[in-house]
């Protein structure tokens, strides 16, 4: 029995204590925000609210868990927010009303709703092959890559977008089966934190419980020694940019469902979002660490931070600047970490 | 069956250099084989050729008494043959069982399947490091190992593709002895099941105690195969360099005047670091530094040279207090320091030679301005010429150089600051003798002309045979200091364990 009193002082001791908080710092600064925008304004506090958020994080979620496989392997997709952008424009396109004016494919007859969401994830999966490839095979840095895919999948998107007699008029009049995968809810739980719920499940297995999984930390932690084990790097990394972007297109997609519409400058800027997620779940801009729900913690904390800055009433260019600061800082106590204390 | 393996009349060339030359290698079952050689001898480009990272021009592998054809890594494995490589290929954020089971997980329900069996995984590790006498446990992660544990972990996994042969490149060099000790201790175990070892190592004395065959290569040819028991450590030396090297020290004739550098109670905040370090550095002198790799020498070195804090403790150079808070104040005061890790905080292997000659001295090569590329050339083509180093232009990079040179090019990158006070941490670990009797002659000068030299080894005949004075430290605290001319590695041995446990 004293060994184990031993070890609880040790747990608690001073410099563990701090140790605890340093590595968690950003979350405790995040919660504090959070307390004092309660305190400015307590009705945030409410079912609604948190529903709102909720909803709000869902498709956030996806894109950010995609978002998290390349950041395992030391990259980011630079072209996410515009393959939300695409993916939403697809599908959208596909599922308006027949009795709708300015219908995108006039004459075109309704189609099995899953049939446009599976089009928009395939677009997704051959952006990943593509992206895959330029990475993998390639080598060129994931960075560069998708800055190059983000530029070209907006040019594609609008070219779309342009065609007549549509000539990039915002799509509306959207099927209520399809707006209500965004909106609605089966009893109290909506439909869109369903996908978000499966979409976690489904990474958390993917990461943890498979070969895969372990080979995506394992290219991302030490690719030499993931090399000469015999690991198929190029697979890998394939592999995983194919995940990322059709998880990052399923979110499109719901996206456009929740907001009941789509133009070709949705998702613009939502790939910054998914990596300060990430970063401030927790998951190492230099590779190989990073947890699901870290990362899902990460989202949740932010569209909450987003969603009360406006609540209370601060203005949009401060909201700017106080996220910025929430992204340095957390990526500032993460490197604390792994910098060698000297 | 004589052979596990042979290599013959393997032969390899690169654009410009002819890397191995109808070089032979075999061996026998159940040994222990030492591959030898000067750096640039071949031994690397022979072993990566056997374990498929490089084709062969010409000649053919016998393994088994078949002979095969090895094209990558995964090829090798399947053989039964792994490598442990110098730099250790390991997942640092991951835990020992991945690391180990990597690439091959054992998976729920099949080979096909896609789920990993952590239970089964578990299981699998913690038997294989019980065989092997390790203490970690299968979840520890990497980067929470020191180094010789993390080396063992990759030796379990070499065990754990049943490999019949197992290559080792130079695993004792950032090893103390009694972790050498236990490496020879497993290396044995591996060696009374029937495994094969290629040991590649610079050390003589571990080669003599651990190794059953020797083969010597020099220059990409073959000089021989010798039973270790019919070898010397001057016989050994004789045929890498193909010459007589009479001596491994040069002859010293030490001229120690007045007290140079007073280090008074030095402490670091980090109560895990060094504690009430005291000691003096005189002119003309060459301070040694022993203790088991974990007993604080580099970091009391790096506080000392201002790479580190320390909360007490004071310096006094020639008598007079002086304050070190970064490195840059440590310079401007007369310090160097040559540091430990060449890799990684030593060369940049992305600019050239001359670059990386001159980069700790730029500013005084400033004519209004901007950089003076004559007054640059003429500092780099001497020092290059003084210091031998082996390289075809002063613009060719680094990274194409062989260790020892590496080695000397940082040399010649303090000497340009004309340091009073040189701090050698490891100054000839991984590099070859012959490059290591040349940095030994280089340190002999600088004491000689009156300064002060610190060197941190972990190689014993080299702390004995080239210091005056050898400070031991033992778990973050000076155990002693001792005459060099009059200890034993005995002594030493027993000053650096002084503290431990």
């Amino acid at each position: 029995m004293e060994n184990t009193d031993e070890l609880k002082i040790e747990r608690f001791s001073k410099s563990n204590i701090k140790k605890v908080l340093m590595d968690r710092a950003i979350l405790f600064v995040l919660l504090l925000l959070i307390v004092i925008i309660a305190i400015i304004n307590p009705k945030i506090l409410s079912f609604r609210v948190l529903r709102d958020v909720l909803m709000q994080s869902s498709t956030k979620i996806m894109i950010a868990l995609g978002m998290m496989l390349v950041i395992l392997i030391g990259g980011v997709d630079l072209g996410a927010g515009r393959l939300v952008g695409m993916a939403a424009v697809v599908s959208a396109s596909l599922l308006q009303n027949s009795d709708y004016i300015r219908r995108f494919y006039p004459n075109m007859g309704p189609l099995p709703i899953f049939l446009p969401i599976l089009i928009a994830i395939i677009i997704g999966a051959l952006w990943g092959i593509i992206n895959g490839i330029v990475v993998a095979k390639f080598q060129v840095p994931a960075f560069i890559a998708t800055l190059g895919s983000m530029l070209i999948i907006y040019g594609v998107n609008s070219i779309y977008f342009n065609l007549p007699p549509n000539n990039s008029q915002p799509i509306g009049g959207l099927r209520p089966d399809f707006t209500n995968l965004g909106s609605g809810s089966i009893g109290p739980i909506p439909i869109i934190l369903m996908f978000a719920i499966v979409c976690t499940i489904f990474m958390w297995v993917l990461l943890n419980k498979t070969v895969f999984g372990k080979n995506i930390y394992a290219v991302g932690g030490n690719k030499e020694a993931a090399m000469v084990s015999g690991i198929n790097i190029t697979l890998t990394i394939l592999g995983l940019f194919i995940v990322c972007d059709s998880l990052i297109a399923l979110g499109g997609v719901l996206e456009a469902a929740r907001t009941g519409g789509a133009t070709n400058n949705y998702g613009v800027g939502y790939e910054l979002d998914a990596i300060a997620a990430c970063v401030v779940g927790g998951v190492s801009v230099t590779g190989g660490v990073g947890k699901v729900s870290g990362v899902v913690t990460g989202v949740l904390i932010f569209t909450f931070i987003n969603y009360g800055l406006t609540f209370v009433g601060v203005n949009p260019y401060w909201q700017n600047i106080i996220k910025g600061l929430i992204i340095v800082a957390a990526v500032t106590f993460d490197i604390q970490k792994y910098v060698q204390k000297k | 069956m004589d052979y596990i393996l042979e290599m013959q009349n393997v032969t390899k060339t690169f654009p410009g250099v002819k890397a191995l030359d109808n070089v032979t290698l075999k061996v026998r079952p159940g040994t222990v084989h030492a591959l030898m050689g000067e750096n640039g001898a071949g031994k690397s480009t022979l072993m990566k050729c056997l374990f498929g990272l490089y084709n062969m021009d010409q000649g053919q592998i016998i393994y088994n008494g078949k002979e095969v054809q090895v094209n990558d890594a995964k090829e090798a494995l399947s053989l039964g043959i792994s490598m442990i490589h110098q730099e250790l290929h390991t997942n640092p954020h991951r835990s020992v069982m991945e690391n180990v089971w990597l690439g091959r997980y054992p998976r729920i329900g099949g080979p096909k399947s896609p789920f990993v069996d952590d239970k089964k995984m578990y299981k699998d590790t913690d038997k294989l490091l019980k065989s092997l006498g390790l203490t970690m446990k299968p979840t520890d992660l990497l980067r929470n190992l020191s180094v010789s544990r993390a080396q063992s972990v990759e030796i379990a996994k070499a065990v754990s593709y049943n490999s019949k042969l197992i290559i080792m490149d130079e695993p004792s060099s950032s090893l103390t002895e009694t972790e050498v000790a236990h490496l020879f201790g497993i290396i044995n175990n591996l060696v009374a099941k029937g495994v094969s070892i290629i040991y590649i190592s610079h050390k003589m004395e571990e080669i003599l105690k651990i190794s059953d065959d020797v083969t010597i290569m020099r220059d990409g040819q073959y000089v021989g195969t010798w039973e270790a028991k019919d070898l010397t450590t001057n016989m050994i030396i004789k045929k890498m360099v193909g010459r007589d090297l009479t001596n491994r020290f040069p002859a010293r004739n030490p001229q120690i005047a007045g007290e140079l550098l007073k280090v008074e109670n030095f402490n670091s905040p980090n109560p895990l670091s060094f504690k009430d370090v005291n000691f003096t550095l005189r002119k003309g002198e060459i301070l040694g530094i022993g203790g088991l790799v974990g007993a604080q020498r580099t970091e009391v070195m790096e506080a000392i040279y201002g790479l580190r804090v320390h909360d007490k403790g004071k310096l006094y150079l020639r008598g007079e207090e002086i304050q070190i808070k970064k490195p840059r104040d440590a310079m401007n005061k007369g310090f160097a320091l040559l540091t430990e890790e060449r890799r990684k905080t030593g060369i940049f292997p992305l600019l050239s030679v001359r670059d990386n000659l001159l980069i700790a001295n730029m500013k005084n090569y400033k004519k209004s301005g901007l950089l003076s590329d004559e007054q640059m050339n003429i500092d780099t083509e001497e020092q290059i010429k003084s210091l031998s180093i082996k390289t075809p232009t002063s613009r060719t990079l680094i990274q194409t150089l062989s260790g020892g040179n590496q080695q000397k090019v940082l040399f010649a990158r303090w000497l340009l600051t004309h340091p009073d006070i040189l701090i050698l941490d490891e100054p000839t670990r991984g590099i070859d003798v012959g490059a290591k009797y040349e940095i030994y002659v280089l340190m002999k000068d600088i004491a000689e002309q009156g300064k002060g030299v610190i060197m941190i080894s972990s190689e014993m005949p080299e702390l004995i045979g080239m210091t005056d004075r050898i400070l031991v430290m033992s778990e973050g605290r000076v155990a002693g200091i001792v005459d060099s001319k009059t200890t034993s590695q005995e002594e030493i041995m027993i000053l650096a364990t002084k503290f431990v446990g």
